[in-house]
């Protein structure tokens, strides 16, 4: 051990009162960091989680057409008809399978589903619901969405099986009031057809479990009259982040309207980003306090260490050598906090996460939801670290600055 | 004046001429020391005496290096020291100077043996083992080889100045200076200390400067040097 970190631990031990107060302020700035992360954390990456496991990272809607900038009247005339710069949508996909093939040779494309989608009523034995039919093959859009796991009552054979079976979003099941194996009625297009509950499922997104009825494909390109296209193409990729610029790609090989899942979910991903924000400031706050009760303890230990200084001073020990022996102090109640506050932030992050909690909205779940993310405890610790060094330095250094003589003498400032 | 600068191994331990230091500022600002000359040979001890704020310690803690002249040149073990930056001094206090401050000033955290061993540490010469064991030899010296490892509180006011000196003579330096030794003692625990100075610096051949209050001690010193009004008269 050196002789600095010797005295340091010494002058640790000595003023344990201060110093177990500057250690409990660090452990709660480092436990409350990481709780603070892993809660903000979990919500967010549980909702981008059902959102891409229910609609894809991405959609390929509408084909881009260009437009003219402007129309010049022929025979030399300077009339002009002026128009805006841009692109036409024309909705949905005509060509999917077309689109499908290419999207394929994309990298990082883990799987591709064509969708048909149509407004529709369901009748069952009780009343009528709008809802909306989403025509699929099951095959290809397991690939694009968590559709397996979501099913709850029934199986996924069954719809494999027969073309008159339909997946049902759990609300609208309860509303009608059916159950797997219930026959019901399909109103679209001044067609009506007979379906039956093949099974139900539940994403947790209200939205989609109460208007959502999954058909075989053909059967819905046969009851909403569209025999050809699709609304739109889902794809689902092996790293979603990257979903912006896969997206942008895609759009300009392809000339169609690709949206990446952030500009889908714009609008939550912001909610989401304004509580990242307010939970920084959260947590910067328990950690500044951590590093002003480091700095108040370390202040304090050197006006009660004047004397100790110019004696080490007066033996040979050099100005750095009490900057060291100050902010090995800090270090040590650091490295104890660091480690002390991700146990602790660890066991409150568990105990949080046992909390019931029912939503059952944009995502489902019977619990408070966290993340379990090294990345937090890394940032958390990062975070103290830098603090509680930064507000450490400032009595070390003022330790360090001070004239053994005038200690001796006592005219010490 | 400048000084005729003798070998590592000369005669003289320490050698000063015409310091002067100002302490204070503004109109408080007061000029302590006026051109003060002194050289301490190895195996002597002096006293400086001479009634309070003559100047008595601000000599002693610019002789050992903890304090800046405003003028003259100081040279310890040869070596001009007076203008070196604050690195070279330090390292100079670690090697050649011992320290006995008047009101023990040991680190009361550790223990005797402790605080013996610290400049020891500091310097890093010998090996952990020989440092207890000189350590050991040192506080056996100063009679308190039973206590080595009774912290700072527990030993009484003399066996704290007693570890000091034992602190002082860890390094062997060339020069031990003594602000007050004996000034918290009573007067038996003050012959105590005396003799233990002197003797362990006249066996080791180290040049011995004490302040002091004490007409007695001061008169068992090989050499009386009296100031007054920041001069020696």
């Amino acid at each position: 051990m050196s002789p600095n970190l010797r005295i340091a631990f010494r002058f640790l031990t000595a003023k344990k009162r201060a110093m177990l107060m500057s250690l409990a302020c660090t452990i709660l700035g480092v436990g409350l960091f990481i709780v603070t992360q892993a809660t903000t954390s979990g919500f967010q990456e549980f909702f981008i989680a059902t959102m891409l496991g229910t609609d894809g990272a991405m959609r390929i809607e509408d084909r881009l057409q260009d437009t003219m900038r402007s129309m010049e009247a022929a025979g030399g005339s300077e009339f002009q008809i002026l128009q805006r710069d841009g692109v036409k949508y024309i909705e949905g996909v005509e060509e999917p399978s077309l689109i499908m093939n290419a999207l394929r040779d994309f990298s990082g494309v883990t799987g591709v589903s064509q969708v048909l989608r149509g407004n529709a009523q369901l009748t069952s034995a009780l009343k009528t619901e709008d809802a909306q039919v989403f025509g699929i093959n099951l095959d290809d859009h397991l690939m694009v969405s968590d559709l397996e796991h979501h099913v709850v009552v029934g199986s996924l054979a069954k719809f494999r099986e027969s073309p008159s079976g339909a997946l049902v979003g759990r609300v609208i099941a309860d509303r009608l009031q059916l159950a797997v194996n219930d026959w019901f009625v399909v109103h679209a297009r001044g067609q009506s057809r007979r379906f039956r509950v093949a099974a139900i499922y539940e994403t947790g997104v209200r939205d989609i479990d109460k208007t959502r009825v999954y058909l075989d494909l053909s059967q819905a390109r046969s009851l909403l009259r569209r025999p050809t296209g699709a609304t739109f193409v889902q794809i689902s990729l092996a790293d979603p982040t990257r979903a912006p610029a896969v997206a942008r790609h895609m759009q300009e090989i392809l000339r169609h309207s690709v949206k990446p899942w952030q500009e889908r979910e714009k609008a939550w991903l912001t909610v989401f980003r304004a509580l990242s924000i307010s939970s920084g400031i959260t947590v910067t706050v328990f950690t500044l306090i951590a590093s002003l009760a480091m700095f108040n303890t370390l202040a304090m230990v050197v006006l009660e260490k004047t004397k100790d200084i110019a004696i080490l001073r007066s033996m040979g020990y050099e100005r750095r050598d009490i900057t060291r022996i100050f902010l090995w102090q800090a270090a040590i109640v650091l490295l104890i906090g660091a480690v002390l506050g991700a146990l602790f932030g660890a066991l409150v992050t568990y105990g949080v996460s046992r909390v019931p909690l029912p939503i059952n909205t944009i995502f489902k779940t019977e619990t408070f939801i966290v993340s379990w993310n090294v990345w937090h405890y890394a940032q958390a610790i990062t975070t103290a670290v830098v603090m509680v060094m930064i507000a450490s330095i400032i009595p070390a250094r003022r330790a360090a600055r001070l004239e053994p003589g005038d200690i001796v003498r006592g005219t010490a400032q | 004046m400048s000084l005729p600068m003798p070998s590592l191994q000369g005669e003289f331990a320490l050698r000063c001429s015409n310091l002067h230091r100002y302490l204070g500022q503004g109109e408080g600002r007061v000029h302590v020391l006026r051109g003060v000359s002194f050289e301490a040979r190895r195996g002597q001890v002096y006293a400086i005496v001479g009634p309070s704020g003559c100047g008595k310690s601000t000599l002693l803690y610019l002789l050992g290096l903890l304090d800046r002249p405003d003028g003259g040149e100081l040279a310890i073990n040869g070596q001009l020291m007076s203008n070196d930056d604050d690195a070279a001094r330090t390292a100079a206090r670690c090697e050649h100077i011992g320290f006995v401050f008047q009101f023990h000033f040991l680190m009361l955290e550790f223990s005797a043996l402790e605080n013996v061993m610290m400049p020891m540490r500091k310097r890093g010469v010998l090996s952990a083992a020989a440092m207890a064991d000189r350590a050991h030899a040192l506080l056996d010296s100063v009679g308190l080889g039973a206590k080595t490892h009774r912290l700072g509180t527990q030993l009484s006011g003399g066996e704290q100045q007693r570890v000091a000196i034992a602190r002082a003579l860890a390094n062997e330096p060339a020069i031990l200076l003594a602000d007050e030794p004996t000034g918290n003692l009573d007067v038996r625990n003050s012959g105590m200390v005396f003799d233990l100075l002197t003797r362990l610096a006249k066996e080791n051949g180290q040049a011995v400067v004490l302040v002091t209050h004490n007409p007695e001690i001061a008169q068992r010193c090989d050499v009386t040097r009296p100031m007054r009004d920041g001069l020696f008269v």
